[in-house]
């Protein structure tokens, strides 16, 4: 097998067999009704990490994601209920806005050449402090447009659910995927990842490249704002404090290396799987602690940042052993 | 100097060569009295470049003489304060690579500049991949890249990632690549300096191929061998200015190497320095110290006091030479004795605690640290030979700093000031400095006196000689013959990453030195 699939087909080993021990143990947990939640609950970290994916395959890093969903919830929140706009109307200006403040962080990490780190973390304070701005408390939408996208779902054999917007995570990784793999723009993503210096060199254009990473990234966080608004049914200006965090978790767990240059969109669907899983079990249980979720979560990346070093000194082992054959 | 610059034909300008012509002589590309400063450096002064269609033209010159600079104006990475470039007849100015390459001028630079993490498909196609229906069409570029590597006599998997294929194998997938987007110009930089002789042969065979397809091929290499063996035409560039350009069949090696070292053989070198001291006492003795890939296994007996200076031409193995006998590339062959030990170099570290020092070639990227003050500077290694549990205290710190600053007379308002501040000869002082707190017995000099002013050449010069009357140790590498006779007692030469020669007594002048590198003595016999 090539070995860039390895982490892959590592992650997703381990999930099958994770799910399988945990049926083991719950026979519960095998139906269609837990898949259906699975997709619904962790709908908004699957598309923010959708924008994370992108981010890390180019070598950067976006720590603004969380803080995005939060005011992106906020604004909604604001043009819905205090404002009397129809959600459509609020979702396009939130969905603009969100592309055009990652847009502006991609531009300066790229004219300024700051690092992607301090760019973003300027970004997280930045749309945290107007989240809080703009409201303290909770707001609570209850436009009945709300109640009719979240009363939509397609019945799975078995009495599971496929909620909209559980549907709507698996379109952004369908999409995200066939723009990794299958776009200009996406081989230009991994070339900026494997060497900024020859991407330019060999006519990748670096600058609306990456405006477009960050744009992208932070679209898709405003578009998981919006899904945390519906599945909360409301805006919360708190919201999704540190789920940029899980999401480059899952990004990494997914197989994407954090250095850039290799990664799966579809691989980061597994690792966000795999932490819906890991919620699950908890909830089964009933006795543990919901943070052993967290606990989980940090044992899973420390054994995949570990896979991915082994592979990749092993991958190069290999080149050179083929050279001195050669 | 006679320059061969043939204006264009006028009645060829604009039209493409034919297609196999490989002795017509039609100048693709022309640039003319290019002029290129940075600061006050002139990198660049007045140099001509005539490439014909159908010629592989060898462009040469140590360190610095402006060959880098002259073929970032032809890529349009830089552009040029005077003189113009044209190509087929036109004149052209270019701002940006991209425009170079749309004009015909493709470039492979030396470390392969492609994406390993990539595959070969999206290695040649980036920038340019065919779509369809707005997706990239992945199996029109396999078709196009198997069509496109199979005139290079390549078959491989397109699929696989780039970093899977060897150096010589990505090279051609660069060559490949360059051709394909620019067809006119092709430039390689020192394409053969990390391959094997069977992969030099293969690139070779592609050369040619290409030459007799009409391209005009710019060959950068510091390979003598390869010159002669490859190329047509060749052009020397001497600190900046053009110091000829010849066809092959004008030239022999030894005047090859006059012509890039500057050295006229009737020339009246300078005193030699050592012919009288006697070398006391055998310190260490380096047997059959080699690496594979780097350096050939070589035996060197080094005596107190004395001075051995290292010529040949860059590329030739004197600065692995210099980092193996440092321990920052381990040896895999052979042993040092010091006073009758064996002593194992396994890292810098080691040496330092045998009382080695080294002043490396490329100062400001491995020698000082440009943010901190002279005073520390000066006593980095010190502390470091310490270990870090004994700490030296500020006033230690500025009495061993005061006292190098006086001895070697290093021009710096205060031993506060970061050293990035001072000149490159007072740079150099400082790094001087550092190892002799250390208080070594053997020190590697590589290029002490490049691009520093002519006092502090003298100077640096002057306390060479100094040291070895201390009983100091030395080796130092240097391009400057002149200089390396002037101190040297022992002078060994470099050629092709092995010691090929010692010279010693009256035999160290600079024709001599000369002829070793070019390996004329050898040619005749053959």
């Amino acid at each position: 097998m090539n070995p860039r699939y390895r982490p892959l087909a590592a992650t997703t080993l381990i999930f099958v067999i994770a799910y399988g021990l945990c049926i083991l143990q719950y026979p519960g947990m095998w139906s269609t009704r837990i898949l259906g939640n699975f997709l619904t609950d962790n709908a908004f970290l699957g598309i923010a990490a959708v924008g994370a994916t992108f981010v890390i395959i180019s070598g950067g890093i976006d720590l603004s994601i969380g803080a995005v969903i939060g005011l992106a919830g906020v604004v909604v929140a604001v043009l819905v209920s205090h404002l009397g706009l129809h959600p459509i109307a609020a979702f396009g200006i939130v969905l603009t806005m969100s592309a055009l403040f990652g847009a502006a962080m991609g531009a300066v990490i790229h004219f300024l050449q700051v690092p992607p780190f301090i760019v973003t973390l300027a970004g997280m304070f930045l749309a945290r402090g107007l989240a809080s701005i703009l409201s303290q408390d909770s707001i609570p939408i209850s436009h009945p447009f709300y109640k009719t996208i979240m009363d939509l779902y397609y019945r799975l054999p078995g009495g599971g659910r496929l909620s909209a917007i559980g549907l709507l995570m698996l379109l952004v990784f369908l999409i995200g995927g066939l723009i990794a793999h299958r776009t200009r723009f996406g081989s230009y993503v991994y070339a900026l990842g494997g060497n900024p210096t020859s991407a330019a060199l060999m006519g990748v254009p670096t600058g609306p490249v990456t405006i477009g990473i960050y744009a992208l990234s932070s679209l898709l966080g405003g578009l998981a704002g919006i899904v945390y608004s519906l599945y909360t049914s409301a805006g919360y200006p708190l919201a999704a404090v540190g789920i940029e965090l899980d999401s480059i978790a899952a990004v990494v767990i997914g197989g994407t290396l954090l250095t850039g240059g290799y990664g799966f969109v579809f691989g980061t669907l597994i690792g966000v799987m795999l932490q819906g899983l890991v919620q699950t079990y908890i909830v089964f249980d009933g006795t543990l602690s919901s943070w052993w979720t967290k606990i989980a979560i940090g044992v899973l990346l420390f054994l995949f940042i570990l896979l991915q070093q082994l592979v990749f000194s092993a991958h190069k082992a290999g080149t050179r052993l083929k050279k001195a054959a050669a | 100097m006679p320059t061969d610059f043939r204006p264009a034909d006028p009645g060829s300008v604009g039209n493409r060569p034919p297609e196999t012509s490989g002795a017509d002589a039609n100048v693709v590309l022309v640039a003319k009295g290019i002029v290129k400063t940075f600061g006050n450096h002139t990198a660049l002064n007045n140099v001509d470049l005539a490439l014909h269609a159908g010629e592989v033209h060898a462009l040469l010159g140590e360190n610095g003489a402006g060959k880098s600079t002259l073929i970032k104006i032809i890529t349009g990475a830089y552009t040029p304060d005077h003189g113009e470039i044209s190509v087929d007849g036109v004149q052209v100015q270019f701002t940006t690579p991209q425009q170079a390459q749309s004009a015909g001028i493709g470039t492979v630079y030396q470390e392969v500049n492609l994406l390993p993490n990539m595959t070969v498909i999206d290695n040649l196609f980036i920038g340019r991949q065919p779509r369809r229906y707005g997706l990239v069409d992945r199996k029109k570029m396999a078709r196009e890249a198997h069509r496109i590597l199979s005139q290079y006599g390549l078959d491989i998997d397109v699929h696989a990632e780039l970093s899977t294929f060897s150096v010589a194998v990505q090279q051609i997938i660069a060559i490949a690549r360059a051709v394909e987007l620019s067809g006119k110009v092709l430039i390689l930089d020192e394409p053969t300096a990390s391959l094997d002789r069977t992969e030099v042969e293969k690139l070779f065979e592609i050369v040619r191929r290409l030459k007799a397809r009409g391209l005009a091929i710019v060959f950068i290499t510091h390979f003598l061998d390869q010159v002669f063996e490859l190329s047509d035409r060749i052009t020397v560039l001497r600190n900046g200015r053009l110091v000829g350009s010849e066809t092959i069949g004008d030239l022999d090696r030894t005047s090859l190497v006059r012509m890039m070292l500057g050295k006229d053989l009737a020339f009246v070198h300078a005193e030699m320095a050592a012919d009288d001291t006697e070398p006391s006492s055998p310190l260490m003795h380096f047997r059959d110290f080699g690496r594979s890939g780097s350096v050939n296994p070589f035996d060197l007996t080094i005596h107190r006091g004395e001075v051995i200076g290292v010529a040949g031409l860059l590329g030739s193995g004197r600065t692995e030479m210099a980092r193996l006998m440092f321990g920052i590339d381990t040896a895999d062959q052979g042993a040092l004795d010091i006073d009758g030990q064996k002593i194992c170099l396994r890292a810098p570290q080691d040496a330092v605690s045998q009382g080695f020092g080294f002043c490396p070639e490329d100062r400001k990227v491995d020698g000082i640290f440009g943010d901190l003050s002279v005073r520390e500077n000066i006593i980095i290694a010190m502390q470091a030979k310490l270990g870090w549990l004994q700490a030296l205290n500020r006033d230690e710190q500025m009495e061993i700093a005061e006292h190098f600053i006086e001895a070697l007379d290093i021009r710096t308002a205060s031993d506060d000031l970061p050293v990035k501040l001072l000149s490159g000869g007072n740079q150099q002082k400082v790094i001087l400095a550092r190892w002799l707190a250390t208080d070594p017995r053997f020190l590697i000099l590589d290029e002490p006196t490049r691009g520093i002013d002519v006092g502090a050449h003298a100077e640096i010069v002057r306390m060479i000689s100094r040291l070895r009357e201390d009983g100091l140790a030395l080796i130092v590498i240097s391009s400057e013959l002149d200089e390396i006779v002037s101190y040297s007692s022992r002078v060994v030469v470099m050629r092709d990453r092995s010691l090929v020669a010692e010279l010693r007594g009256a035999e160290i002048n600079p024709s001599s030195i000369v002829r070793a590198i070019a390996a004329q003595d050898a040619e005749a016999a053959e």
